[in-house]
């Protein structure tokens, strides 16, 4: 409650209601919704809002995870925790095996984030999905500042961001065409710092990674990246102890950790307020690739 | 980014930006994320390494809000782009719509969920018609709160008399149109005078900065006091051994406060029963209102289902299937008389008929003496054009006048063969003005 009118919400309540209103009308209005749900935060709080939306009935969609085959442990440790405490169904759909039958390579650089949109869209057609949520967030990014709520994609999973329909009110349109699906983002009005308080005022659980502790690093394009099997360190690349925290969870190939002492909820939002830096800035390599990487990468059909 | 700022529970204030080309628009969205600290390095570091690139000396502010390619290579912006930025004392989340005559529909996408519209003028230039276009969208949205920000006032050396001429012409313009509350700040958003800070250059202006403004007008305000409203969106039923019986009406409430025990009406049916329960997200509730997202259970096992309109035995709206309203019109392909579209109006969507276009207005032709210029039975809507429209609906729909609620007075129409969003209604009549003739301005000269 705030300002003189007792009828205003806060905003974390209203940022609640509008998402909890968006999921209830993909399930009143689509046949076959999906949840992409990765272990990060954005998606543990976009799961958060559906069990809030359907209570005391379990949330009606799945979950559908497209693993790069380099994500955290700790994260899909989460995930499987997750799935199994709320009674989910979950698909994996895996980039690991496109790779081995040959349908993927991997790229020179070694990171598969791009790589994700071909396993993403099969698995899409596969489960014959109409709607499927994304926790994209307007503030992460110049060309999702552009994307509506109900974001329509067609048979090729293409975004095309000069042929978007006006989303007027609440009055969110789903009607697509047959073989092509709605991509729904319940957080597009969130910023970071929303998302983190969300969190804090839910007391949602996450994956231990996203709070301050020791691990082996190494220093690359300006950030620090995990050490591992994935294709790092490389020559010239040493690695050294540091205490980290992520402030996003991506591939471990492009999602970098920074210097934390934040080991509670409270001392990470202390931190993100301070922040000089935007989470993709600071942490993410695969935005960093071209000044239009992350236009390119929707336009083609990526989360 | 300030360290120490406390939002745990600040207001949330949606507002719009509109403004013609070379207004200064994104120079001022610019200078708002600059000036409120809302700015990151990594995002700075960016816009002073373009500018650098294309040979200006300082960073341009108005990079800031760059967006698509295809924008950046046309040097203009294509679609409402949605920007957040928070002060100690609000959340503010901006639909920065683009001015271009073409993109009207743009202007009303932003301003139909905002409770403020800036409109920018420049003031070498005074009011264009692209501001009376941005004036008369705001009075038919019913946006609560206009500010005329008159800009480049460096251009006119913060020159008083130039100020005070544009904004009385605006107010009365948009007061005629029948916008509620108009506030004039002049400013220089490339200086940065009267945008966050107070403008050094501008003694004789005693009203707010824009920020200011922008962190004090109320919000929310308008939700209270209307008549309950509560479109249901999904009926939840667990159908489990522990909630065997439970029933639950899920959805947001559009208008107003439901309370438990209070008698209400289910339209279109007409069915009558009383509150339960009120469980907003997981807590058990005595009252509740707009805008949380709650689920009722009544008194009476009634049929009730998605589309149907939960309001208050007093005051609930008739159904019905006739339907007069303006519309703004936003898709390239005119409306026509005969056409047959889907209605979505609340969590409801009908079959209906165009039956009649007996006008269309012309947003820019205000005249003190004659008021707007309506054209009678256009024959068709054209993308952009606002006008007036008869609809028959397959089945009653409980619509409100859109001048009672934004919420539930507004629908869309759509195209049934290609779902495309053809046009944006409001039910109604939405101008105040269209046949008789304002009273004349009296000559009190303009008072900050």
């Amino acid at each position: 409650m705030s300002d003189d009118n007792p009828y205003a919400l806060s905003h974390l309540d209203t940022l609640e209601s509008e998402g909890v209103h968006i999921f209830r009308e993909v399930a009143g209005e689509f046949e076959r919704p999906v949840i992409l749900f990765s272990g990060g935060k954005d998606s543990i709080v976009m799961l958060h809002l559906a069990l809030k939306a359907f209570a005391p009935a379990p949330v009606p969609f799945g979950l559908l995870h497209v693993d790069t085959g380099h994500n955290f442990p700790e994260v899909l440790a989460y995930r499987d925790r997750t799935v199994t405490q709320h009674g989910l169904q979950l698909h994996v759909a895996g980039v690991q095996e496109y790779i081995d039958d040959g349908r993927l390579r991997e790229r020179p650089d070694g990171t598969r984030n791009p790589l994700q949109t071909v396993p993403l869209l099969d698995a899409i057609n596969a489960g014959r999905y109409d709607a499927v949520f994304g926790g994209g967030r307007r503030d992460e990014e110049k060309a999702r500042a552009k994307e509506r709520v109900f974001s329509l994609r067609d048979e090729f999973g293409s975004w095309d961001p000069r042929r978007q329909r006006p989303e007027l009110w609440q009055l969110y349109n789903g009607r697509h065409a047959p073989g092509g699906h709605v991509r729904v983002f319940p957080l597009s009005n969130w910023t970071e710092l929303d998302v983190w308080q969300y969190i804090a005022r839910e007391k949602i659980e996450l994956p231990e990674i996203y709070y301050a502790h020791e691990r082996e690093v190494f220093f690359r394009d300006g950030m620090w990246l995990t050490a591992g099997e994935w294709g790092g360190p490389k020559d010239g690349e040493t690695v050294e102890s540091r205490r980290v925290r992520y402030r996003t969870v991506g591939d471990m190939s492009c999602t970098g950790a920074v210097d934390s002492d934040a080991t509670t909820i409270e001392q990470v939002i202390a931190e993100i307020a301070a922040s000089r830096l935007t989470e993709r800035g600071a942490t993410r390599a695969d935005d960093k690739l071209s000044e239009a990487a992350m236009e390119d990468r929707k336009r083609e059909g990526y989360f | 980014m300030t360290a120490t700022v406390d939002t745990s529970a600040t207001s949330l204030l949606r507002f719009a930006t509109a403004g013609s080309v070379d207004d200064g628009k994104s120079t001022l969205v610019g200078r708002l994320l600059h000036d409120s600290k809302s700015v990151f390095a990594d995002q700075w570091e960016a816009v002073e390494h373009a500018s650098r690139r294309r040979g200006q000396d300082a960073p341009d502010l108005a990079l800031l809000t760059d967006g698509l390619r295809a924008e950046r290579e046309q040097g203009i912006t294509i679609d409402v782009a949605y920007r957040y930025f928070a002060t100690p004392r609000r959340r503010f989340i901006l639909a920065d719509t683009p001015g271009h005559v073409q993109y009207t529909r743009n202007m009303v996408t932003g301003a139909s969920t905002a409770e403020l519209t800036v409109v920018l003028v420049d003031a070498r230039n005074g009011m264009v018609e692209q501001t009376r276009r941005h004036a008369a969208v705001a009075a038919l949205l019913r946006v609560p709160h206009v500010v005329l920000a008159v800009n480049k006032m460096d251009l006119v050396d913060y020159t008083e008399a130039v100020f005070a001429s544009i904004a009385e012409e605006f107010t009365h313009y948009a007061t005629a149109l029948g916008v509620p509350q108009i506030t004039a700040i002049p400013i220089s958003a490339l200086a940065g005078d009267n945008v966050v800070t107070a403008s050094a250059h501008m003694d004789w202006y005693g009203g707010p900065t824009v920020l200011e403004h922008l962190e004090t007008v109320p919000v929310g305000t308008e939700q209270a006091d209307a008549p309950a409203r509560f479109p249901v969106q999904y009926v939840i039923r667990p159908q489990t051994p522990e909630h065997h019986d439970y029933r639950g009406y899920a959805g947001q409430i559009a208008s107003g406060l439901l309370r438990v025990g209070q008698p209400v009406t289910i339209l279109p049916s007409g069915q009558m029963s009383t509150i339960t329960s009120i469980d907003a997200l997981g807590e058990p509730v005595d009252v509740a209102w707009a805008p949380q997202s709650v689920t009722l259970t009544l008194a009476d096992d009634l049929d009730v289902s998605r589309g149907d309109l939960i309001a208050p035995l007093t005051g609930a709206p008739t159904p019905t299937q006739d339907i007069t309203a303006t519309l703004c019109h936003l898709h390239e392909r005119p409306l026509r008389i005969g056409e047959r579209v889907l209605l979505r109006h609340g969590t409801r969507t009908v079959k209906s008929i165009v039956k009649d276009l007996p006008g269309r207005i012309d947003v820019t032709s205000f005249d003190r003496g004659t008021g707007l210029t309506r054209v009678d039975n256009p024959g068709e809507l054209a993308v952009n054009d606002i006008g007036f429209v008869v609809l028959r609906t397959a089945q009653p729909l409980p619509i409100d006048a859109y001048t009672d609620s934004r919420r539930t007075g507004a629908f869309i129409l759509i195209d049934p063969a290609d779902g495309q969003t053809l046009t944006a209604g409001m039910a109604g009549e939405a101008f105040p003005l269209t046949t008789s003739a304002p009273p004349e301005a009296d000559d009190e000269g303009w008072d900050f």
